[in-house]
């Protein structure tokens, strides 16, 4: 092998497309460009050769350490990078790429090799920066494989901090992009991995005296978050424990004449004040905490509510203790409420401890998400396997993926066949066939065979990390019909503070004696049974579990509004190529009308298209390849222009096309016509196939339904929708191909730009319409929709123009969206009436307006009770999302 | 005579508690602005917003640094309604929002429920 001293490639000497020889030595070139190029001005194609010498030294000698590497390489001026190049073609691609890398200011030398698909770059850092060779390479139209990545580092405490870590970074071969952010303290660096390893990049920063934290992967943030919750979750269940035996031995002794048993001591005010005040002040501690901080912010919140409520009944009872003659000289007889207030904290607790379990379990299908990302990736770098942790593989790389591993990127298959278990992304439970070309998503699990694939996202691009950014988003959004309940709860807390003390105004002025007792007793009852909790948690709990569970079969929403939208719609329009149909026609009919058998019908047909690109000609060289029938190259194939083919085959000469072009070559069509006639009827496109001058034959060719088209159409009738198909398709074709499928309503012959027209049309009487589309033609139609239904999207997740998209290619996916977001919103019906109810019944209840008529009065202790169970039951009945069977699992 | 005091101070309290909470002024502060063009502002998040009012400049892109440094749910998520943005917030992490504010104006942030509010004045 010989190198190509212009572009870098290798070269076989034997298959060089040219030579020269130079001052005795004789050079081998890839192609003639690189020849003449060589010939006008050998030296500066040499000259470099001994500048690399000196480049590959001072590299050698970095083997005796990094550090000294570093330093040296400093000192020799120019740096040297080496871009590993994505997306090069040809070696014509290198020989542009590294014209523009030269032309660049403060580059000294830039070499790209093909072969190896790497640029090698000579350049004076004071000139020009890594970065700035990575966008010229982009704006050339090739990428370079990089790596990038965020990296916590402490001890940057002003902005010269900020500039010694990103120079420090940016010294180092291999790191093509420093950004340091005082603000979040972190570190985003772009790198090359093949050049410089993440441990080398810690390095790095701590050599320049700051402190890398651990790098978190993305469920870190969240796994903080839990632990915190945990603790949290651990001293609530602690404090109440002890709460409740407290409480229990207040209660007692403060109701005497139930319990006439308890001693005596423990009736005294001052042993239940004693026993009260570490579980107003330590167990409840939180709400004094919590509505303190509020109050600080001018905010009010459900702490204010607990700690104002249980505090007035706390120092009632305190003040009742210390001077009892101040009640009794009023004529009222001495009372404490120390039980009240205890009980109210306890039962208060006990509902946040069991909302904290249930809420835990809302986010359970982010958790599940986030923990399918695999951790490590077997790549093959030159030549070598190697194991990388997966941040580190960039697009470009070669992975193998053995029996039983994950698949930790998104790619294409190179080599190997396989099945693959993709149940947890897309929902299809059947492990899917992969071979060379094929798709295959990260995350996924390989069961059979090994293969190498070619990653072709990575990082946060990846279809995983896009479905957990999609629903993550879509789980903090809320629905439309929660914006009254918001509204009512902004205002909330004043305004249940200015009912209780307008109730205690009340009681105390008009009220039977003791006017104080009842004034107090309401007036915390009020404060305790508000819960402005139930009225918040109402829709996002619903939408946070409904939008989980979509994910769990591949039907990712974009938010709470289309969760809502959704459930409204009263029409789908279908697309019908690639969305009820297969997209790829298929032969379903071959006609033979003379002697001529089938097989050799389709062998002259097959011959014929050989070298065609017609879809048409496609379909038929399928069909051959399926029968296994041997083709031969045609001679003197000519394509006609929207009519057909001719060619040569075997000598005979070959007509292949519609009937104008047999027409026009004069050939009879006998009977064929109104057979052919009715293969059109049928919804499909028949093509004349004429031996020497005579008719032999019709191969009539469609675009077949998918299989489960039928079976999702009548469900969605089912479902009480009307079923729409779009098409650009002639009517008759359309018709055959929407009776198929169960549909009555078409609209045919419809122009692709027209598509959004007919989805307005359908908008302006009065509809409320749901496209489903691919994603890519019909983007503007999917916009259009009241609701855009993008489906069989692969990696390619986030698909703008749509509401709701369908990792899977299957229309059943549409029927499980439109259920799924049926039984949500019914969720959050119960739950918002509930909230509502809860709350406008019960303050006026516990305010006392039974009273005057039934004699009926709320206990603040009941208050408390119903309280703490509302956020629980919503939360719960939330939670019954997660066990709904979507009408697809229904029927199978 | 009783009576009348109760009333009196009653009804003062629920006009005093509702201007409190619901009209009152709050602290402002003012971006800071970095030479990159860009004005930025860290949030503490913890029962409210700290600071409840931050005074940007108009047409120059706005960067709020939300650190939440708490659990307590009812902070979980952020909305700037105008600006069309709704976010969760991890605890114990900064979430940086950044938009270019077109307007003057006065626009309001709450949490998720609407209880927790801050401003956001554009000037």
């Amino acid at each position: 092998m010989a190198k190509d001293p212009v572009c870098g490639m290798e070269v076989k000497e034997t298959q060089a497309a040219g030579t020269s020889v130079y001052k005795g030595k004789t050079y081998y070139f890839c192609e003639p460009g690189c020849k003449t190029k060589f010939d006008e001005n050998p030296e500066i194609y040499l000259k470099p050769k001994e500048e690399e010498k000196k480049v590959k030294e001072v590299k050698l000698q970095s083997a005796e350490g990094r550090k000294t590497s570093l330093i040296k390489e400093r000192e020799a001026k120019s740096n040297r990078i080496d871009l590993p190049i994505v997306g090069m073609s040809c070696a014509s691609c290198a020989s542009t790429i590294q014209r523009d890398l030269g032309d660049l200011k403060g580059v000294e030398r830039a070499s790209v090799n093909f072969a190896n698909s790497k640029a090698t770059v000579l350049f004076q850092p004071q000139l020009i920066k890594p970065e700035d060779l990575i966008k010229s390479i982009r704006r050339t139209g090739y990428d370079v494989g990089t790596a990038s990545l965020e990296i916590p580092v402490r001890g940057m405490e002003c902005a010269s901090c900020v500039q010694n870590v990103e120079k420090a970074l940016l010294g180092a071969r291999g790191v093509t992009k420093a950004a340091a952010n005082l603000a979040t303290e972190k570190v985003r660096v772009e790198y090359i991995p093949s050049e410089i390893s993440l441990t080398q990049i810690k390095k790095i920063i701590e050599e320049a005296g700051y402190k890398v934290l651990e790098i978190p992967h993305d469920q870190e943030a969240e796994d903080i978050e839990r632990i915190v919750r945990q603790k949290e979750y651990k001293t609530l269940k602690r404090k109440f424990f002890i709460g409740l035996v407290l409480a229990v031995v207040i209660f007692v002794g403060s109701s005497a004449h139930w319990f006439p048993w308890v001693p005596d001591f423990l009736n005294s005010f001052f042993v239940l004040w004693t026993l009260a005040t570490p579980v107003q002040f330590w167990i409840g501690w939180q709400f004094y905490k919590g509505a303190w901080g509020a109050f600080r912010h001018r905010n009010a919140d459900m702490n204010t509510l607990i700690a104002v409520g249980t505090s007035a009944a706390y120092l009632y009872s305190v003040v009742a203790t210390l001077f009892p003659n101040l009640f009794a000289s009023a004529g009222i007889e001495p009372k404490v409420y120390f039980d009240t207030s205890v009980v109210i904290i306890v039962l208060i607790l006990f509902g946040r401890l069991l909302e904290a379990r249930a809420k835990g379990q809302t986010s359970e299908a982010i958790r599940k998400l986030v923990g399918l990302q695999p951790k490590t990736a077997r790549v093959i770098r030159d030549g070598k396997e190697q194991d990388v942790p997966v941040e580190e593989v960039v697009v470009g790389d070669v992975v193998l993926v053995r029996p039983g591993e994950k698949i930790p990127v998104d790619g294409v298959v190179k080599e190997g066949k396989s099945s693959v278990d993709e149940s947890m992304i897309t929902g299809e439970s059947i492990p899917v066939r992969k071979k060379a070309g094929d798709e295959v998503i990260g995350a996924t699990i390989n069961k059979m065979g090994s293969f190498k694939f070619k990653a072709t996202k990575v990082g946060k691009d990846t279809a995983l990390a896009q479905i957990i950014k999609l629903v993550q988003d879509a789980q903090g959004s809320k629905a439309p019909i929660q914006r009254l309940a918001d509204i009512i709860a902004g205002y909330f807390v004043p305004i249940v503070i200015s009912i209780a003390i307008v109730t205690f105004i009340i009681w105390f002025d008009f009220g039977p004696q003791p006017v104080l007792t009842f004034a107090l007793l309401n007036f915390v009852a009020v404060m305790i049974i508000a819960c402005p909790c139930a009225l918040g948690l109402a829709t996002p709990t619903a939408v946070m579990v409904g939008t989980g569970k979509g994910a769990e079969y591949g039907i990712l929403i974009k938010g709470g509004e289309s969760l809502e939208t959704a459930h409204k719609i009263d029409t789908i329009v279908f697309d019908k190529t690639g969305t009820l149909t297969k997209g790829e026609p298929e032969v379903t009919d071959i006609v033979v009308m003379n002697s001529l058998s089938q097989h050799a019908l389709l062998r002259y047909a097959g011959s014929a298209e050989k070298a065609s690109e017609h879809p048409l000609g496609e379909a038929i060289l399928s069909k051959a390849g399926e029968q296994r029938i041997d083709l031969i190259d045609p001679v003197d194939f000519k394509a006609v222009e929207g009519q057909g083919i001719e060619a040569k085959v075997d000598g005979r000469s070959i007509l292949l096309g519609n009937k104008k072009l047999m027409k026009d070559r004069g050939v009879k069509l006998r009977d064929s016509e109104s057979r052919a006639d009715q293969l059109a009827e049928e919804g499909k496109t028949p093509v004349y196939l004429a031996v020497d001058g005579q008719v032999s034959g019709l191969i009539a060719v469609a675009d077949t339904l998918k299989e489960n088209s039928l079976q999702a159409v009548g469900r969605l009738k089912n479902l009480g929708l009307e079923i729409v198909m779009l098409t650009g398709d002639n009517r008759k074709t359309a018709e055959a191909i929407a009776s198929k499928a169960g549909i009555e309503s078409v609209l045919s012959e419809v122009l692709p730009e027209d598509k959004v027209l007919e989805i307005k049309r359908l908008q302006s009487g009065g509809k409320r319409v749901a496209m489903v589309g691919d994603g890519i033609n019909d983007a503007p139609a999917l916009a259009q929709a009241d609701i855009g239904i993008a489906i069989g999207s692969g990696t390619d997740v986030a698909v703008e123009a749509s509401d709701i998209t369908l990792i899977k290619d299957d229309l059943e996916g549409v029927v499980s969206a439109i259920d799924l977001s049926k039984k949500t919103i019914k969720i959050i019906k119960q739950n918002l009436f509930w909230a509502f109810f809860y709350n406008t019944a019960g303050i006026p209840v516990a305010a006392g307006i039974l009273y005057p008529f039934f004699g009926i009065l709320l206990n603040p202790i009941l208050a408390s009770a119903a309280m703490a169970f509302s956020s629980v039951s919503v939360v719960s009945n939330s939670l019954r999302l997660r066990r709904i069977k979507l009408v697809r699992q229904e029927e199978k | 005579m009783e009576k009348i005091i109760v009333t009196v101070l009653g009804l003062a309290l629920v006009i005093l508690v509702n201007w409190y909470f619901l009209f009152s002024r709050r602290r402002e502060r003012q971006a800071v602005m970095k030479k990159d063009r860009l004005q930025e502002v860290t949030v503490r998040v913890k029962g409210g917003y700290d600071p409840d009012v931050t005074v940007v400049r108009k047409g120059i892109p706005v960067r709020l640094n939300f650190y939440r440094d708490e659990t307590a749910d009812c902070s979980e998520i952020l909305v700037i309604g105008e600006f069309n943005i709704r976010k969760p917030l991890p605890a114990f992490k900064t979430t940086a929002i950044e938009f270019t504010p077109k307007e003057e104006g006065e626009y309001a942030f709450t949490c998720g429920m609407g209880m927790l509010r801050g401003k956001l004045i554009v000037r």
